[in-house]
């Protein structure tokens, strides 16, 4: 054996043993049930064996992939950049609270969040969770002096602007154009029937600018009124708020002490914020304390005494699952800005592994195709291109594992296709071969031409071909790049078995005599 | 030894203006279809709005559903049946349709037939703004990857053999995105992605071609062109069709077992690897054959000035 043919070896023999190392976890992990799988936990011996594996896209094994836009409306350059990066950290707060095996959060460009989440099937559910705001802030209701004040001076300059036919108002009481609307009034707030929402909101826009400074116009929920008819109540609060959501130091999903059957959640505050809350409450008895929830005001409770302990807790229709997201949001902070989801794939279990199961059926089925084949036409020459193509296989699965590269379906495709091409490169070898044998050459100098002459074609032709697959992945979304990177390292790794390993096998093989018959 | 298409003396060339009228046929074939159809039926990746796949618990008239949908606030709802249980459905919704969608769609189908349940297998939801600029980054990758390839194998070879290496190419896309448009596929992302791969692999076969005129070019220079060419697709002629066929294969295997999420992509290569290896013969050689005679025409009248 001379020195060039050790080294070959030598690289064959390393990068064998290396993608036997790579893939051991893999197989390993994949055999094991895959409710086991799917339901490790981070630190467990299978959490730690899913990390090595080649791990599955999303479109395989089910679960839901997001595109997020991060709303910079009215936010400066800085303030904008910082906003993304502090959103990704909320959400991804959030899914850690929530539980969610090896979920994905990426920033996308200039204000993109791409969010996967293997798994899930709740698309709603976890919208809901992810986009929430969740500014949470504890404000002041106005004193019924003060509020009473407020709603006259609003009452009044929208009366001029009706007389001056500026704005024109559809009611009988045209001098008390806004609180014509309430059909019930209790302190600084008034109850607005459902019909008259619309219209309320219109005219608390338009007074915008004469709503002092300090003040501001919230809505509560919708909840049932005198009468029994349903609205809401349209608060006037401070607009300074006395505690934000940053105060929250934990939040817990809680059967209701007050109302048994319905879900709260109870709120824990920091040690400076209960501080701060042990004052408010205190200089503040018989006023209202409004919980202000992305604009809306949750609750207005009465202030009856200090409040020393450093809870407080958020009622309304919850239910078990309810209670527990927002809890989880709470937790975790508010977004900075508002996020809008631009785009939303969701792929159930069952296609997945639907999916899973085709896709192996159709690299079961051409390998075999192509098998058969270069038996058939180039018999031991073909067994040996075959084993190359198997190496092939084997080494571009140890490469997916390696740098932690998703599989996914057109990655899959990707892998049948590296079987169809992978093998051209041999049939050229080979053709090429057999043509220098009919000139005359010997068996040693056939197979010496054939392959120095072959791999000038064989480079060209894989070069095109990366080419195409770097802008497709440099184009593509998670499935598609997946299968640009399997074609890639397919590539790559089939210029080493294709032309290293084969010819190795030929050296090797000539080494010691000469070939009489090349079984071709 | 096996051997087929071994010491073939096909005159290739002689028959190129008959390929000239076929490639001709299909490409006009294509323009005209989509002239009328006003562009490729394209996916909800491009255009926006949701796809939901839906599996029922048992198979319901389209029609049927198409009502149930409509009552349900779906108006103009695309309704195709998938895979061949005839349970599966593949809902093409709106824009303005998207929010809660599969909920929605369940309950009116639901409601329409009780007893049948309706699950989801697969949603897409594409916003107008990311359809819209997915289209643009795939029209900017197709052209990027032949401009790429064009400049490496006019590196690699010679400009006028470049020329027809990328109009082929051309061809092929198109007359691939063609028989897409044909068979009533959808264009997404994946059927991109597959016309590039195809871009990418169908030039393979060109390249053997305009490697063995290059290597033989002292020999072959006694000949006419035509003779060089045809002398060189008769010697490369059994690498051209097993190389092609061994990936037809696969494909074929993608096609019929891959499953309904890459069909497409399957049928795209499938027919891809076929008009690439004619392609190869009769649009890329032919039109090389046609760039060097003519260039050589224009040269000689310059040199004879020259003298």
């Amino acid at each position: 054996m001379n020195r060039t043919d050790l080294w070959k070896l030598l690289a064959v023999l390393t990068a064998t043993i290396a993608s036997v190392i790579y893939l051991y976890p893999s197989w390993e992990f994949y055999r094991l049930d895959p409710k086991a799988r799917f339901e490790a936990r981070k630190d467990t011996p299978i959490g730690k064996l899913r990390e090595r594996a080649i791990p599955l896209g999303l479109d395989l094994q089910g679960g839901l992939h997001l595109v997020l836009e991060v709303d910079k409306t009215g936010l400066s350059q800085a303030e904008g950049e910082r906003a993304v990066d502090r959103a990704i950290t909320v959400i991804r707060g959030r899914i850690d609270e929530f539980g969610v095996a090896e979920p994905l959060i990426q920033k996308e460009g200039q204000d993109r969040i791409v969010v996967q989440l293997p798994g899930i099937t709740d698309a709603q559910r976890a919208k809901d969770l992810i986009g929430k705001t969740a500014q949470l802030e504890f404000n002041l209701v106005r004193t019924p002096e003060e509020g009473g004040q407020l709603f006259e001076r609003l009452d009044a300059a929208l009366a001029s602007r009706v007389a001056t036919g500026q704005v024109k108002i559809d009611t009988a009481l045209a001098h008390r154009p806004f609180t014509a609307h309430f059909i019930d009034a209790g302190g600084a707030a008034g109850f607005v029937m459902n019909a008259d929402v619309p219209e309320m909101e219109r005219l608390v826009a338009s007074v915008d600018s004469i709503v002092p400074a300090d003040t501001k116009l919230a809505w509560g929920p919708e909840t049932a009124g005198p009468g029994g008819r349903t609205g809401k109540w349209l608060y006037a609060l401070k607009r300074e708020p006395e505690l934000t959501g940053e105060s929250v130091a934990s939040a817990s999903p809680n059967i209701s002490q007050s109302n048994p059957g319905s879900w709260e959640v109870s709120l824990r505050l920091t040690p400076r914020a209960a501080m701060t809350f042990t004052r408010v409450t205190g200089a503040n008895v018989g006023r209202q304390l409004a919980i202000v929830l992305d604009n809306v005001v949750n609750s207005a409770p009465s202030i009856h005494e200090r409040i020393p302990s450093g809870t407080a807790s958020i009622s309304g229709r919850f239910n078990a699952e309810t209670a527990k997201d927002l809890a989880v949001v709470l937790e975790a902070g508010a977004l900075p800005a508002p996020v809008h989801v631009i785009e939303e794939r969701l792929v159930g279990p069952s296609l997945g592994s639907d999916s899973i199961k085709a896709g192996w059926k159709a690299a079961w089925v051409g390998t075999l195709a192509v098998i058969i084949f270069m038996l058939i036409y180039y018999q031991l020459s073909g067994a040996l291109a075959i084993a190359a193509l198997v190496l092939n296989v084997f080494y571009l699965l140890a490469c997916l594992a390696g740098v932690g590269a998703t599989l996914t379906l057109p990655g899959i495709a990707g892998i049948v296709l590296t079987i169809g091409m992978s093998v051209d490169a041999n049939v050229l070898i080979l053709e090429r071969i057999r043509e220098e044998l009919r000139n005359g050459r010997t068996i040693r100098t056939a197979i010496q031409m054939g392959y120095d002459r072959a791999f000038r074609t064989i480079l060209d032709a894989h070069v095109t071909t990366l080419i195409s697959a770097a802008f497709l992945f440099q184009f593509g979304t998670g499935p598609i790049r997946g299968f640009a990177v399997t074609l890639s390292l397919g590539l790559i790794a089939n210029m080493f078995t294709a032309v290293l390993f084969t010819r190795m096998v030929y050296d090797l093989i000539q080494h010691k005599r000469t070939l009489s018959r090349l079984s071709i | 030894m096996l051997q087929l298409l071994v010491g073939t003396n096909i005159p290739f060339m002689k028959y190129r203006r008959i390929a000239y009228l076929f490639s001709s046929a299909c490409l006009a074939a294509t323009v005209i279809w989509l002239v009328m159809h006003k562009g490729p039926r394209m996916s909800v990746d491009f255009t926006g709005g949701t796809l939901l796949q839906v599996e029922l618990s048992q198979a319901q008239p389209v029609d049927g559903i198409r009502h149930a949908l409509d009552q349900g606030g779906f108006r103009g709802a695309e309704i195709q049946t998938v895979g061949e249980t005839g349970r599966e459905l593949l809902l093409r919704l709106g824009l303005d349709q998207s929010a809660n969608a599969f909920p929605r769609a369940q309950q009116s189908i639901q409601a329409a037939y009780p007893g049948t349940s309706v699950t989801l297998r697969r949603s897409e939801s594409v916003g107008p703004k990311v359809g819209s600029e997915l289209a643009q980054r795939a029209v900017w990758a197709v052209l990027l990857s032949l401009l790429g390839i064009l400049v490496y194998v006019g590196i690699r070879y010679e400009f006028k053999f470049a020329l027809g290496a990328v109009v082929a190419l051309f061809h092929d896309v198109v007359i691939v995105l063609g028989i897409l448009c044909f068979a009533g596929r959808e264009i997404s992302l994946t059927t991109v992605a597959a016309l590039l791969t195809l871009a990418g692999y169908s030039i393979n076969d060109t390249i053997v071609v305009f490697d063995r005129i290059r290597e033989r070019g002292k020999q072959l220079s006694k000949e006419t062109h035509e003779r060089a060419f045809d002398i060189a697709l008769n010697e490369t002629l059994s690498r051209t069709i097993i190389t092609s066929f061994t990936v037809f294969l696969t494909s074929l295997s993608l096609y019929f077992f891959g499953g309904e999420v890459i069909n497409d992509f399957a049928l795209a290569m499938v027919a891809g690897v076929a008009f690439g290896t004619y392609s190869s013969i009769y649009v890329a050689s032919a039109l090389a054959l046609e760039v060097w005679t003519w260039a050589e025409r224009r040269r000689k009248p310059v040199r004879a000035r020259a003298a």
